[in-house]
């Protein structure tokens, strides 16, 4: 008790109400601190001129056509799979299963361009891939969502470890699949035939996963703003006793949002195999489905808003993986970009939430004290 | 026959991440801090003990080191490594009160990066000309046993046959035991996690406690990394191979119902259901395996719904566990 | 009267939470050696004023002084070094520990639980109290929960206590105790502040008063020297007639019947044992208890809400047709038909979505309406602002998330959605908890219309005063069961408070 008249220096008080130009003004210095500091890492460790590293950055991302091309693709399948998350999330369902619902439709698809290749007509064949990626993505998604809506069980972990039951599975059916044995890989599906490809439009490999994505950005937004089903799913993850008093059946909304979600996953999950790569891995969804969670959390579950957030986060992955292969360094530097901005977006929301006040001190106190604190 | 002497030591050694781990995470959630960055910790952990060992081992030469530094230089450096982590995700979520499932993916995500960075890139940093990281030199410390332990057969092979770490993983559970149930401390800090208002108001600095079970837990859970690549791993680092053990020591945590006592045989369970797919016959299918390799990822999904259908007072997460506290709240 | 030294003197307080000020230049003293009571209606910055004294809240402005010096209280530990204790509203206990641990908790001595048993025993002894240390604060009953907290106060050797409304979960019988307890306490030269808007309690109890009204400082004075009407006009700032308006009811019949009524909670508690009344129609049903007896598991079963072990409840139609309400979910009740409105006790966790809109709240009950997928954002939002302007709700647009709303205008969203269905049936749980005067009567007002328009209004109630001024019949509910029926008109306090806590209240003076 020896400082009995000493104050706190500053103390937190919750903001009521931020105009909206203030919070975006607040986000966008978060941004470009994060960027600085991201300049600073990429300095230190390859010793170059930060202007110059941004220059490595904003080539590596869109130097090309081809690397234009290359980061809408990495957009639309990473903002697939935070749109697919999002009617989860806003359920307040930490659904960290994404991986395993990809690679779940993914393995389905490639099973049926493998199974089905020389059965079906093209077309049939197309029809068939999509159902049952769809379907698979949703199983996978369905079954913790059972259990939570049953007993409450811990989503989180359940749908984290599916991820690796899925990772298994594949690994299971590539060494099933290999060509050529013993490689433990299944290499180009169809390469000869292309059956069950979906098609390039305009000749471009990129552009018909971009649109579906559109498509589906559209999709997610009016679902979950304007649709009956997007209200209930807001309503449960405000509250679930609200849901209850108001007849809302709360289980039934958590199973056919995950089934929803599921399915979305799934879909990018054939488009990565069918539209794109035709092949299949255990690291297909490369961690997406985490950087998803991410990316739909930051904008704040607004699918118009996730299209900048993702966009971002893939604009500096591809420009980092840039600035690795022109020092030499390793590929997983984007990942360090990609935690520094987050941690700085992440940390900002709090100066959105709340105002630090300084304590203004009376002047009879400060002369008593004989100022010894600076405020 | 299945050959038990050879499997308990392994699943053993596979359980001593695992249990760094679930005391270190068990920790944190008591403070009510749901830490999902503790896979990138352990990344981060192992790495900085990579780095530390590595730069001691390229400035002197094997016949010179000395057991103190070759010892003391990585566990130092994994330890500040880890801690600077858990402080991040101190940062975030208890003073500024970011939601923590998503700092702590984000937390993995960087971690995970910076350990396969700079394993990927710290030959060509350091500038030095050695084909690949194989502390080899140091390995031999971190392994080295008790000499008669060779001698004494089957309960030697199952009980002395482990380098320090595994051993300092078990009384570190054990100290973690007491220290949650029998000191003030550790009710002080279940108090916290429980419920922090209440703790406040019975002048409990809650900040302080999060901040400190969550570091302390985070340079425990580094440990475990450096474990792995130390003494497991030989000393040779390679991408990726720690894999999804933070995830799994996550899991451990829900298994042993917040016990670290109990952690240690669950760790050694989960360690043998890791490997178990390398003692079960399978002849040349390769595939099978990979569906045995699932075993510890279903078992923790049937531990998962078991535990939520039993739904016990004493069985359930600290309360306020994903929640930011803030005194002023109304 | 002598000068004595303040053992607390606040001074100028001012405490702001974001735009709302809860109080404002605020003074206050406390002495040894008296019971002081603080008064004043809810809001009006009672808690959040000693909230600050126990270091809970952090003062924008002003001064705090413990027997003359000025000091800082940045947190509860320093209160507790100044020898404040404070027992709030809601229990500051961990549940899965137990009594020992968590009057322990926050001191710094070494762990020793088998001392600290001793020592609460000693305590007990000395003031009558009945708590096993080594019992589990989950298993506990409120009252024991509140004694486990004023132990945990005196284990601190405190000396200045604060009890924020004690009586409010207590039984006449442990009112009692507790009073005396606090007397003992005073007597011992103890400083004790009791927070509680009763005026009987504070006749009963208090040496002196101290008023607030919307987060200001009005006046303190001796107990002796004033009365209850003064004090509560000086709460309000009007002078007050509590008239609440009880017309006759028209053309009465039976609506809602409820037969042999059991509900078990989830931990095999029997909540409501064997239950049976009949609601009739342009009638005001009050329903009066002790809290925690029943009331809210006997309004969510009606609604469909509370699952129930035996017993039937029965929707009346107008011509005299019965349909069994049990085991339908508040959706089926509503798809046969029956216009039943509920406006349960928990506004903001139950009735509505704090973090929603005016608008988007008044479609709770219509998202479903119309064809299609996508919901009707019109209808709700004219309903919303025809709520706004017939019931004055205070609220800068009917886009504003209902949190940031005062407890009012909470409630007159959340009666205003309900009422607007043309209920018949109409359902209600401490509607007027935490309102003003103003607010309050706005509510009574609005239930008054209901009934003359026919509906069947159940009337959940704590404050007996209104209860047998508004209720055409009063059911009292004791322990789960029925303690009696008793007609509104007539009725004394009295008799429905002993019928409050003794079946059948008959026996009560024994």
């Amino acid at each position: 008790m020896n400082n009995k008249t000493k104050e706190p220096l500053f103390h937190i008080v919750k903001r009521d109400n931020l105009p909206w130009y203030h919070a975006w003004g607040i986000r966008f210095l978060a941004i470009v601190l994060s960027l600085v500091l991201c300049a600073l890492v990429t300095t230190l460790t390859t010793g170059e001129n930060p202007i110059s590293v941004f220059g490595t950055i904003i080539s590596g991302a869109v130097g090309t056509k081809r690397r234009v091309w290359i980061l809408l693709q990495n957009l639309a399948i990473l903002l697939g799979i935070s749109l697919a998350v999002t009617p989860a999330f806003k359920m307040r369902f930490w659904n960290i299963g994404a991986e395993g619902q990809v690679l779940a439709g993914s393995l389905a698809s490639a099973a049926c361009m493998i199974l089905l290749g020389n059965k079906l007509p093209n077309g049939a064949l197309i029809a068939v891939i999509v159902l049952c990626g769809v379907l698979a993505g949703a199983v996978w998604a369905v079954i913790p969502a059972i259990f939570k809506a049953k007993w409450n069980t811990n989503e989180t972990l359940f749908t984290l470890m599916m991820n690796y039951v899925a990772t298994q599975l594949v690994a299971y059916y590539i060494i099933i699949w290999e060509v050529p044995k013993g490689s433990g890989t299944v290499g180009i599906i169809n390469a000869s035939t292309e059956a069950g490809w979906f098609p390039m439009l305009g000749g471009n490999r990129y552009l018909l996963n971009v649109l579906i994505i559109a498509a589906m950005t559209i999709f997610v937004y009016f679902y979950l703003n304007y649709s009956k089903h997007g209200y209930e799913i807001a309503v449960v993850g405000e509250s679930e006793r609200t849901a209850r008093y108001v007849g809302i059946k709360v289980e039934r909304v958590i199973i056919r949002t995950l089934l929803l979600s599921g399915a979305l996953c799934g879909l990018v999950g054939i488009l990565l195999v069918a539209g794109t790569s035709h092949t299949i891995t255990t690291t297909l969804a490369g961690g997406q489905g985490f950087t998803a969670v991410m990316v739909s959390w930051l904008a704040k579950f607004n699918p118009i808003a996730m299209i900048f957030t993702s966009l971002l986060l893939v604009f500096m992955g591809r420009g980092a993986s840039e600035v690795s292969t022109v020092f030499g360094l390793n590929q997983a530097f984007s990942d360090i970009l990609t935690g520094i901005i987050i941690f700085f977006i992440i940390g900002c929301e709090f100066f959105l939430r709340y105002r630090v006040s300084f304590r203004k001190r009376e002047k009879s106190e400060i002369a008593e004290k004989g100022g010894e604190q600076h405020v | 026959m299945f050959d038990f002497t050879a499997f308990i030591p392994r699943a053993i050694m596979q359980g001593i991440p695992l249990l760094y781990g679930s005391t270190g995470e068990t920790l944190t959630e008591k403070s009510g801090n749901l830490n999902l960055g503790i896979a990138g910790i352990m990344y981060v952990g192992a790495i900085s003990g990579v780095i530390g060992s590595f730069l001691y081992e390229q400035s002197t030469t094997a016949a010179e080191m000395n057991a103190f530094l070759a010892i003391g230089i990585p566990v130092l450096s994994c330890l500040v490594g880890s801690l600077l982590m858990g402080l991040i995700y101190c940062f975030l979520t208890v003073t500024l009160r970011a939601n923590q499932n998503v700092t702590g993916l984000a937390l993995t995500t960087f971690g995970v990066g910076f350990g396969n960075f700079f394993g990927g890139s710290l030959i060509k940093l350091s500038g030095s000309d050695v084909p690949s990281i194989a502390l080899s030199a140091t390995h031999k410390y971190f392994a080295a046993k008790l000499p008669f332990a060779a001698k004494l057969g089957w309960f030697g092979k199952i009980f002395l046959n482990y380098g320090f770490l595994a051993y300092l993983a078990v009384i570190v559970a054990f100290i973690a035991a007491h220290v949650l149930n029998k000191t003030r401390t550790g009710l002080h800090l279940r108090a916290v996690g429980e419920n922090p208002q209440t703790a406040d108001a019975a002048g409990i600095n809650v900040q302080k406690y999060k901040y400190l079970a969550t570091c302390i837990g985070s340079m425990i859970a580094g440990l475990g990394g450096l474990y792995y690549v130390m003494d497991y791993a030989a000393g040779v680092w390679s991408n990726d191979a720690f894999g999804d053990r933070g995830w799994l020591a996550i899991a451990l945590v829900i298994f042993t119902l917040w016990k670290p006592n109990w952690g240690i045989l669950s760790s050694f369970l989960f360690g043998g259901l890791y490997i178990l797919y390398i003692f079960i016959p399978t002849g040349t299918n390769l595939a099978t395996k990979e569906l045995y390799k699932m075993l510890p990822y279903v078992v923790t999904i049937i531990v998962l719904v078991i535990t939520s259908m039993r739904n016990k007072r004493e069985n359930q997460p600290p309360a306020s566990l994903g929640l930011a506290y803030f005194r002023e709240e109304r | 009267m002598k000068e004595k030294q303040a053992a607390v003197q606040m001074r100028n307080i001012t405490k702001r939470f974001g735009s709302v000020v809860a109080n404002d230049k605020c003074w206050l003293d406390i002495y040894h050696g008296e019971i002081l009571a603080l008064l004043g209606e809810n809001g009006s910055g009672k808690t959040t004023m000693m909230n600050m004294l126990s270091g809970i809240y952090y003062p924008d402005e002003g001064q705090i002084s413990i027997n003359g010096k000025p000091v800082s209280i940045r947190s509860p530990k320093d209160a507790f070094g100044y020898g404040i204790g404070m027992i709030h509203q809601h229990f500051k206990l961990v549940d899965v520990l137990t009594a020992a641990e968590n009057i322990t908790l926050g001191l710094e001595e070494k762990l020793d639980l088998r001392s600290v048993s001793k020592k609460v025993r000693e305590i007990c002894d000395k003031y009558g109290f009945e708590v096993d240390p080594e019992q589990k604060i989950y298993d506990m009953s409120v009252s024991q929960k509140q004694t486990v907290e004023i132990v945990k106060v005196l284990y601190r050797g405190a000396d200045i206590l604060i009890l924020d409304e004690p009586t409010a979960v207590l039984t006449p019988q442990e009112t009692d105790k507790l009073f005396a307890v606090l007397r003992n306490m005073r007597d011992d030269g103890k400083a004790i502040v009791i927070i509680t808007h009763k005026m009987h309690e504070v006749e009963d109890l208090s040496d002196r008063v101290a008023i607030l009204r919307h987060g200001q400082f009005v006046g303190d004075m001796l107990t002796k020297d004033t009365n209850a009407q003064e004090m509560t006009n000086m709460m309000v700032g009007h002078p007050v007639t509590l008239n609440i308006d009880r017309p006759d009811p028209v053309n009465p019949k039976p609506r809602i019947e409820v037969k042999n009524l059991t509900v078990r909670s989830m931990d095999g508690i029997v909540k409501l044992d064997d239950v049976s009344f009949t609601a009739n129609s342009g009638e005001i049903l009050g329903i009066a208890g002790i809290s925690g007896c029943g009331q809210k598991e006997l309004l969510e079963a009606i609604a469909g809400l509370q699952p129930t072990e035996k017993g039937s409840i029965c929707y009346i139609t107008d011509e005299g047709k019965k349909e069994e309400l049990l085991g339908k979910d508040p959706l089926e009740i509503a798809e046969m038909g029956v216009a039943l409105s509920f406006v349960p006790e928990d506004r903001l966790g139950m009735g509505l979505v704090g973090n929603m809109d005016l608008s988007d709240n008044m479609m709770l009950r219509s998202f479903r309406r119309g064809k299609g997928v996508f919901t009707d954002r019109r209808t709700p939002k004219k309903l919303a602002e025809t709520v706004v302007q017939e019931l004055e709700v205070n609220t800068p647009g009917v886009s504003t998330p209902v949190r940031r709303l005062s407890g009012g205008n909470v409630q007159k969203v959340l009666v205003g959605r309900e009422i607007s269905s043309a209920p018949t049936v109409l359902l209600t749980a401490y509607a007027v908890r935490g309102l003003d005067i103003n607010s309050s009567y706005t509510i009574y007002d609005l239930i008054n219309r209901q009934k003359a328009q026919g509906v069947a209004v159940i009337y959940v109630g704590e404050d007996l005063d209104v209860l047998l001024e508004l209720s055409d019949r009063i059911l009292v509910l004791c322990g789960g069961k029925v303690s009696g029926i008793v007609p509104g008109r007539g009725a004394t306090k009295r008799d429905v408070g002993m019928m409050m806590t003794r079946l059948g209240g008959n026996k009560a003076d024994e």
